[in-house]
């Protein structure tokens, strides 16, 4: 069997094995599995709103994916997508309600600054690990505390002791007329064709410049790119700024699309965290970033059908979402798996 | 409020608060020691909660005082099972850690929001009425001052986690076992050369820091929170990990650490009623644990190293 193949194959028998595993537990615990899982198509696919709705929250996972993935093939681990999607988050809503501008210089401010306060959150591991060789999968987590808190403090500060923010100004929201009468009035906005030009810009950045191609030479064997003479220091930084950049437009999706206001939070809201499962599922691609986004950000969408249809805690998809996860992570033994049934079939004939 | 009180009050808060995060970070110290990176511990520690109050909730009438404490027990046990998924993934399936770790979260929180909603038909369990005692140590707590700060009507939870910790130092420093767990941790191959089973030292102390983590996480359902939701352990695994790397990967480091960022939380909740600290905005008071965890690891204060094998898996043979 090919490479390629296999790379295809692995995440696709993870996806299989999930959704087997949640039926499983479904059955186990006293559940129709066809009700359940007919229940989450329907709120997948039901009607052109739920279908709108699921683009929508497939909008975010894909930015959150592109930006694990980023970090990925440059040899890091972004685990801090979360909080550099909620610092984006607050800094797209603080512009959209702090001042007045004609949309055409709002709209792209607010977008800015989202990215912006991303990509200073991902700055801080990316120096850390650039200068101190501090590993960044434990200082990315703990940014994502520090993202927490802190916004929440800034948001009762800018609400005056609130918990959330003024609606933003519709000069500063992505939200779109146009999507909103195909498709019922779902909450489906133009925050989803700027995601699917950054999976372009990606692949751009990874395929076509020197940039990327340093990127990835380091992501590879870092001795082997200082002998060849790039800046790994430099590299190692960028790759954290443009990963956290992406975490942060991810936010802007939610501040100047969805929601259009930030409100301050007990806890994560698992964007980022899922991020990490499109990314590997996705085997760190703009392209397999496109599916694996698409893939979870149905799923999620989807199980808030599935109590009302079913009267199945819609948790019963997180499972299949961490199973899968935990699948791909042993691709290594599907790998093997894979493996020893191809060379059967070739010992049979 | 005088100074005193204050001292009275914060002290024995921020050992309360400590407890559990001493026995996660504890957990941490045993699996990174041996070379398995465990971001599961939130998960373990959630696993660990739900099953402290699942069992509490269920068995109260039967085991009426003891309960709590059987509650500890059942807790390990679950989450013990729960990390060794962790330990198949990243030992036997060479899969990443971080990323089997990230699963083992997802994982818990969801299958016990799964089963609290199946069995209570709501987003948290009820109450429970079985709760951890509080008592004053005879004697102990007459002597001034000191009896006040330290013995007077403190959990039994909070002596059992410093009595783990001193038993996990004496285990992974005066014993074979434990120069065999830091040996497979730091240099396996070497290890496995002396005729160390590294696989079998990882699984063990992959399993020992599931059973600390459960214990940890049950400790903090039965004394902090007294209920089960999604909300119960929000984060605290993640502080008991940088309580570990801010300890330097040390059981009596961790457990320093993890004292000090229970006084860190105990003044974020009960600061605002004492002089001096309640001039401080209560959103640095919360940063604090992380910042100084980052600070750490940068140099800044001491050089914090992690076990050099920490995180790869070993494949014999290879070089």
């Amino acid at each position: 069997m090919s490479n390629r193949a296999t790379n295809i194959l692995v995440p696709l028998v993870s996806v299989i094995l999930g959704l087997l595993v949640g039926a499983i537990i479904m059955l186990v615990s006293g559940y129709n599995p066809v009700t359940g899982y007919t229940a989450l198509w329907n709120g997948i696919f039901g009607d052109l709103y739920t279908i709108g709705e699921t683009l929508r929250q497939i909008t975010p996972y894909l930015l959150a994916g592109l930006a694990v993935a980023f970090a990925f093939r440059s040899g890091l681990f972004n685990i801090g997508v979360e909080g550099q999607l909620i610092v984006g988050w607050f800094a797209a809503a603080y512009v959209g309600v702090a001042v007045e501008l004609p949309k055409i210089i709002h709209l792209p401010l607010a977008i800015l600054a989202a990215a912006a306060a991303g990509a200073l959150w991902g700055f801080v591991p990316g120096l850390l690990k650039a200068k101190f060789r501090v590993h960044e999968v434990i200082v990315t987590i703990m940014m994502n505390y520090i993202a927490l808190h802190v916004t929440n403090a800034l948001i009762k500060t800018v609400s005056d002791g609130g918990d959330r923010t003024e609606k933003i100004f519709t000069s500063a929201s992505l939200r779109s007329e146009f999507f909103q009468n195909l498709t019922e009035f779902s909450r489906l906005h133009y925050g989803i064709l700027l995601a699917l030009i950054m999976v372009g810009v990606m692949w751009l950045i990874l395929e076509k410049t020197t940039l990327g191609y340093e990127l990835k030479a380091v992501g590879f064997n870092q001795n082997a790119s200082e002998y060849a003479g790039m800046n790994v220091n430099k590299n190692i930084i960028l790759a954290m700024v443009i990963s956290g950049a992406f975490a942060g437009l991810a936010g802007a999706m939610e501040a100047l699309g969805t929601f259009e206001y930030v409100s301050s939070k007990g806890g994560f809201t698992g964007i980022g965290f899922d991020g990490i499962a499109v990314a590997l599922l996705g085997m760190n691609t703009p392209l397999g970033v496109v599916f694996g986004a698409t893939l979870f950000g149905s799923l999620k969408y989807g199980a808030l059908n599935m109590p009302n249809e079913a009267g199945i805690p819609l948790e019963i998809v997180e499972i299949v979402i961490a199973v899968i996860i935990f699948f791909v992570a042993s691709g290594y033994i599907i790998r093997l798996l894979l493996l020893r049934a191809a060379n059967k079939k070739k010992e049979a004939k | 409020m005088t100074f005193l009180e204050a001292l009275y009050f914060i002290v024995p808060s921020a050992i309360f608060y400590a407890a559990p995060l001493i026995l996660v970070a504890i957990g941490g110290v045993f699996s990174e020691r041996s070379g398995v990176v465990n971001i599961g511990l939130e998960g373990l520690m959630v696993i660990g909660a739900f099953t402290g109050i699942l069992f509490n909730l269920f068995f109260a009438d039967t085991f009426g005082n003891a309960t709590p404490w059987l509650a500890l027990v059942a807790a390990m046990v679950a989450a013990l099972l729960l990390s060794l998924l962790h330990a198949v993934a990243s030992i036997s399936f060479r899969a990443d850690q971080v990323v089997s770790g990230v699963a083992i979260n997802l994982l818990a929180i969801a299958l016990s929001l799964y089963l609290v909603k199946k069995i209570f038909g709501k987003g948290q369990t009820d109450f429970i009425t079985e709760r951890f005692a509080r008592y004053s140590v005879p004697v102990l707590s007459d002597i001034p001052f000191i009896g006040d700060l330290f013995f007077k009507s403190i959990y039994n939870t909070s002596f059992f986690a410093i009595a783990v910790a001193i038993v996990a130092w004496f285990v992974i420093y005066k014993t074979p076992f434990g120069l065999r767990l830091r040996a497979v941790g730091e240099h396996p191959m070497a290890a496995d050369t002396m005729g160390i089973n590294v696989t079998r030292m990882r699984y063990i102390a992959v399993m020992i820091s599931g059973a600390l983590a459960g214990i940890g996480g049950a400790i903090y359902a039965q004394t902090i929170s007294n209920d089960f939701g999604h909300a119960t352990i929000n984060g605290q695994g993640f502080m008991a990990l940088a309580a570990m790397i801010f300890g330097k990967w040390h059981p009596l480091g961790a457990m320093g650490a993890a004292l000090f960022f229970g006084l860190a939380q105990s003044l974020s909740i009960a600061g605002s009623s004492i002089p001096y600290i309640q001039e401080i905005p209560n959103v640095f008071l919360l940063i604090l644990p992380y910042v100084l965890t980052i600070l750490a690891l940068a140099g800044f204060i001491g050089k914090a190293n992690a076990p050099k094998a920490n995180g790869k898996p070993y494949i014999k043979g290879e070089r």
